[in-house]
């Protein structure tokens, strides 16, 4: 299929030079390649700029209302297992007032694939600080910087029992287009968190790794069975330490030649690594702008890629598996069959 | 004699509603009209013995039964804080407070029969007796007939060769309670031994035990010649004679249900008559976790039912399953339906069907959990941002219940909007004599659909010429579309902020909940004894009828009850405008008399309202409109 079959009639209304344009079309290449006829997707979406995104794809669509299209989701997902089903989201959506569900959804492992643009801002609302704007940021609701702790993204994924996590960036379209198709495939709740630039309110958020120069020393892209290798000239790589004290372990950069070097396995159950994985760098976006931060901090590559990627069963297979096996063993399957089961006499 | 009140009462552990039900059911089966009241605490087990645990259950038996009773004539009372609370009702927490009929639970004439083991001086500290002798100090006046039993002792007695242990022999002492009851009322063993078994099948090795139990409290009855006489009521409905218009052979089936369940075979009945999915999305909360407890049972119907994660998820989940196609039905009480709000104005705006089932409870905040009020209608008309009219319609007996359960899922699926049903805990829990009605004979349920030549057209503005939106849902092939909580175009149903498009689309909205006036019945005037007289005229809705009704014959005057709320039946104001006085009577401050006011400014309203979180006393009804 072409990616011109899922765009639909709308002009886009994103701001020009919004990170959301090119997730647009990098839903729009995914949503091709995989194949699925327009008729049988389900996008749906709560409130921000990102869940705009309904309007511009060809498929069936939902706008919600602010932080419930997860909830919105799982209920289109659960009774019609058949649709492929996205879920369009922002940090705000997604993380503050759409959080209960955002957990629940993760911890049923709905076969939903979640969008969830990060852009550490509420854009539409025209700028306010969200819950993964750094500390100390100042924004018009925090004209003095913002004395709230972020979350991690990848964090609120793996504890509440993720099974798949993936992180891209809106100038890395090949990635996102993977992490998009990848998501797909995997059968439970898959959240893609796509790193996007607000051009308005945040610009040059995601500048530590988007910028051209940096990106390759500052990222490193994941890749399932392959080792893990980053620098502009691919002269690093990942390893894993154990503080000989506290048995904690950790990631740290090695030559890429150094044979510790560690091989990618997004299948491995244990979440262990994954988290140390797509918390990498992440201490940056803490406090401040990473680029403001002093050496030493943060000096490990942000992991984009599909990081997580294991099996387990879904809860909408689940729940239907159970109503097939129900009523393969009732006697009762019509309302005239039920109410001939009760205690009743006659008169 | 024709009818007669029981109520069951006892610490909340005494299983005094396991008794009542099976009390109330025999007594149905054996061809009486009931309905029941479950009066019980909102904590699961208030420390035993004391007058915030006691639990009770109150059924009305005999014929044309329209409560479940102001005041009892027969009272069991299992423990000296159940005697207390039942006699003194509501003034039970006054220290100096005697017994006075205004405010007992029982008639001055009333059957008590009283477990005298239970009425140790630790049990009267308990209860916050003050000297020893209870009924003294409780000023019970001679004309209530005490019956002193030692239930614990005879019960011990009874199961003293079963080799239980003591704590699982006084689990038992109910059975010899009802056993004595069915004696008072002459009911037949067999049947009562049957219907044990089948409230027992799940724990057969407590089968034995109970009947025996219940069998020797029968016996007791009968030969010690209980210085009280029995009971004869003459059957509402006897066997094998019912008149019917409906059933071929003019016989009828009958079961005892309560509202909730009867609340939610509506849906699964409305879901197979629709050829729909069913799918309920909903979060526990008293008094409405029966509803989601039964279509989570009822997974041999082919119910989805998801416990969601708030109440928010579950009208969530719900609006999900409605845009992917589904019959959706979310269940809640009135803190619920506060949360779900915003969501419900979502498929107002969307224009998707919905029910919305209100299984209202005391309020403010938690408020009575466990008690009745009528206090959400306002909230279910209103309660909502920006111009929002839903339908609103009202259950008024635990057996219609199920229709009305029927109705909310027709008028949501062939007018594309959400239908917020009101019950309440008097009528959720509460059972009834209900017919059973075969799929067949139920009304048709025509859900809206899409015409053909709309393919590659379609978008989810376009109306039918009731005003009602086509609906088009993942999977339909050319119709691919996308739905908005924002305000759409009239005519491409696209994102629109044009003003007078905003104007046009709440008028559109509005029009639609209207013409559903065409498709529901008539207000129908109850008439009471003095027929044609247009002179005082009681109006109601909800679960209110029983009382009414009984009130309206007492005082030979003109009923009307209301099942539906918004839209009004369109003989409303004709009806209403032919009465010199119209008597607004519900269980909140006059949320329905405000609500006619401003439909009929025209009329003169009165009002009586009850807010004690207790169904109406008939009594206290007939007082008010005679005296003023």
């Amino acid at each position: 299929m072409e990616a011109s079959q899922f765009k639909s009639d709308q002009y886009v209304r994103f701001c020009p030079g919004c990170g959301d344009h090119a997730i647009c079309m990098a839903l729009q290449k995914a949503m091709a390649q995989i194949g699925i006829a327009p008729h049988e997707v389900a996008v749906i979406s709560g409130i921000g700029c990102s869940s705009r995104m309904p309007h511009y794809l060809n498929t069936y669509g939902f706008n919600t209302i602010h932080g419930r299209g997860g909830a919105i989701a799982t209920g289109v997902k659960t009774s019609h297992p058949e649709l492929t089903v996205w879920q369009m989201s922002g940090d705000g959506d997604c993380l503050a007032i759409g959080g209960n569900h955002f957990i629940h959804e993760i911890r049923r492992n709905v076969d939903l694939n979640v969008c969830m643009f990060n852009n550490r801002i509420y854009g539409l609302t025209k700028g306010q600080y969200s819950p993964t704007s750094p500390k100390g940021f100042v924004s018009k609701s925090s004209p003095f910087g913002t004395v709230e702790r972020p979350f991690v993204p990848a964090q609120l994924v793996l504890g509440a029992g993720g099974t798949f996590f993936a992180r891209t960036l809106d100038v890395d379209m090949p990635t996102t287009v993977d992490c998009l198709v990848a998501a797909q495939q995997h059968k439970g709740c898959s959240i893609v968190e796509c790193l996007v630039n607000c051009v308005i309110f945040n610009n040059g958020t995601h500048a530590w790794i988007a910028d051209r120069e940096q990106r390759a020393e500052h990222s490193i892209i994941l890749k399932h069975g392959e080792k893990m290798i980053f620098g502009a000239n691919k002269d690093k790589g990942l390893a894993v330490e154990i503080d000989p004290q506290t048995f904690v372990p950790k990631i740290v950069v090695v030559p890429a030649d150094d044979p510790r070097v560690l091989t990618h396995d997004a299948t491995q159950t244990d979440p262990t690594l994954h988290r140390l994985l797509a918390l990498m760098g992440q201490d940056r976006y803490l406090e401040a702008y990473p680029q403001d931060l002093p050496e030493g901090k943060g000096d490990l590559p942000v992991a984009l890629g599909v990081i997580r990627n294991v099996e387990a069963e879904t809860y909408n297979d689940a729940v239907n598996q159970q109503i097939a096996e129900v009523r393969e063993k009732a006697k009762a399957k019509t309302f005239d069959e039920l109410t001939a089961t009760l205690e009743q006499w006659t008169m | 004699m024709k009818n007669i009140v029981v109520r069951f009462c006892g610490d909340s552990g005494d299983g005094m509603q396991l008794t009542g039900n099976m009390f109330a059911q025999l007594a149905a089966e054996m061809g009486h009209e009931i309905s029941t009241l479950p009066d019980f605490p909102a904590e699961i087990r208030a420390p035993q013995g004391t007058l915030g645990g006691v639990s009770a259950f109150q059924v009305e038996l005999g014929s044309e039964v329209y409560t479940s009773g102001d005041k009892a004539d027969v009272v069991v009372a299992m423990n000296a804080a159940a005697l207390k609370v039942c006699a003194l009702g509501s003034h039970f927490n006054h220290p100096q407070a005697h017994f006075d009929e205004e405010f007992s639970l029982f008639h001055k004439h009333a059957v008590v029969i009283v477990d005298t083991d239970s009425l140790t001086d630790k049990d009267l500290e308990k209860a916050q007796y003050h000297t020893d002798n209870p009924f003294t100090e409780l000023g019970l006046p001679e004309s209530v007939q005490i019956v002193p039993v030692a239930l614990t002792t005879l019960t011990k007695e009874a199961l003293k060769e079963s080799g239980m242990d003591n704590k699982s022999v006084l689990k038992c002492r109910n059975m010899f309670a009802l056993g004595l009851i069915y004696w008072l009322f002459d009911e037949p063993m067999e049947k009562a031994i049957h219907l044990l078994e089948e409230k027992f099948k799940k724990k057969p090795a407590l089968v034995a035990p109970n009947t025996k139990v219940m069998v020797d409290g029968y016996n007791y009855g009968q030969n010690l010649a209980l210085n009280v006489n029995q009971i004869h009521l003459s059957p509402a409905l006897s066997h094998g004679e019912g008149a019917s218009s409906l059933g071929g052979d003019g016989r009828e089936t009958f079961t005892s249900i309560a509202g909730n369940k009867a609340t939610a075979w509506g849906l699964i009945a409305a879901a197979e008559k629709a050829g729909k999915k069913l799918f309920l999305g909903s979060y526990p909360i008293t008094p409405a976790t029966d509803i989601l407890h039964e279509l989570a049972a009822r997974k041999d119907m082919n119910v989805m039912a998801v416990q969601a994660e708030d109440e928010i998820a579950g009208v969530c989940t719900a609006i999900g399953a409605a845009f992917a196609g589904d019959l959706a039905c979310t269940s809640t009480s009135g803190p619920g339906l506060s949360l779900k709000s915003e969501a419900i104005g979502l498929a107002v705006m969307a224009e998707l069907p919905l029910v919305v089932i209100d299984v209202q409870r005391g309020g403010p905040s938690t408020g009575l959990p466990t008690k009745t009020e009528q206090t959400d209608l306002l909230q279910a008309l209103y309660g909502r941002n920006g111009e929002c009219p839903a339908v609103v319609i009202a259950a008024s007996s635990s057996a219609n219940c199920f229709d009305f359960a029927y109705e909310a899922c027709r008028i949501a699926l062939e007018n594309m909007t959400p239908v917020i049903l009101l019950t309440d805990t008097y009528l959720a829990n509460g059972t009834a004599l209900w017919r059973i009605p075969k799929l067949a004979e139920l009304p048709a349920i025509t859900p809206q659909s899409v015409p053909e030549e709309l393919k590659g057209h379609y978008n989810p503005a376009l109306r039918d010429e009731r005003g009602v939106r086509y609906w088009a849902y993942p999977g339909m092939e050319g119709y691919e579309h996308r739905n908005i909580g924002l305000e759409r175009d009239a005519t491409k149903g696209t994102i629109s902020t044009n003003p007078e498009n905003h104007e046009q689309m709440v008028l559109a909205r509005k029009k639609k909940i209207e013409q559903i006036a065409n498709s529901i019945p008539e207000l129908n005037v109850i008439n009471g004894k003095a027929q044609g007289t247009k002179d005082i005229l009681l109006v109601g809705w909800g679960s209110t009828e029983g009382h009414l009704h009984a009130a309206a014959n007492e005082i030979g005057c003109d009923l009307a009850h209301f099942n539906y709320i918004c839209p009004l039946p369109k003989n409303t104001r004709e009806v209403l405008s032919q009465y010199k006085r119209i008597i607004v009577c519900e269980l909140n401050t006059g949320q329905f008399a405000a609500y006619l006011r401003a439909q009929f400014p025209e009329l003169k309203i009165e009002q009586y309202n009850e807010i004690q979180g207790q169904p109406f006393a008939v009594e206290r009804i007939v007082k008010f409109v005679q005296q003023n």
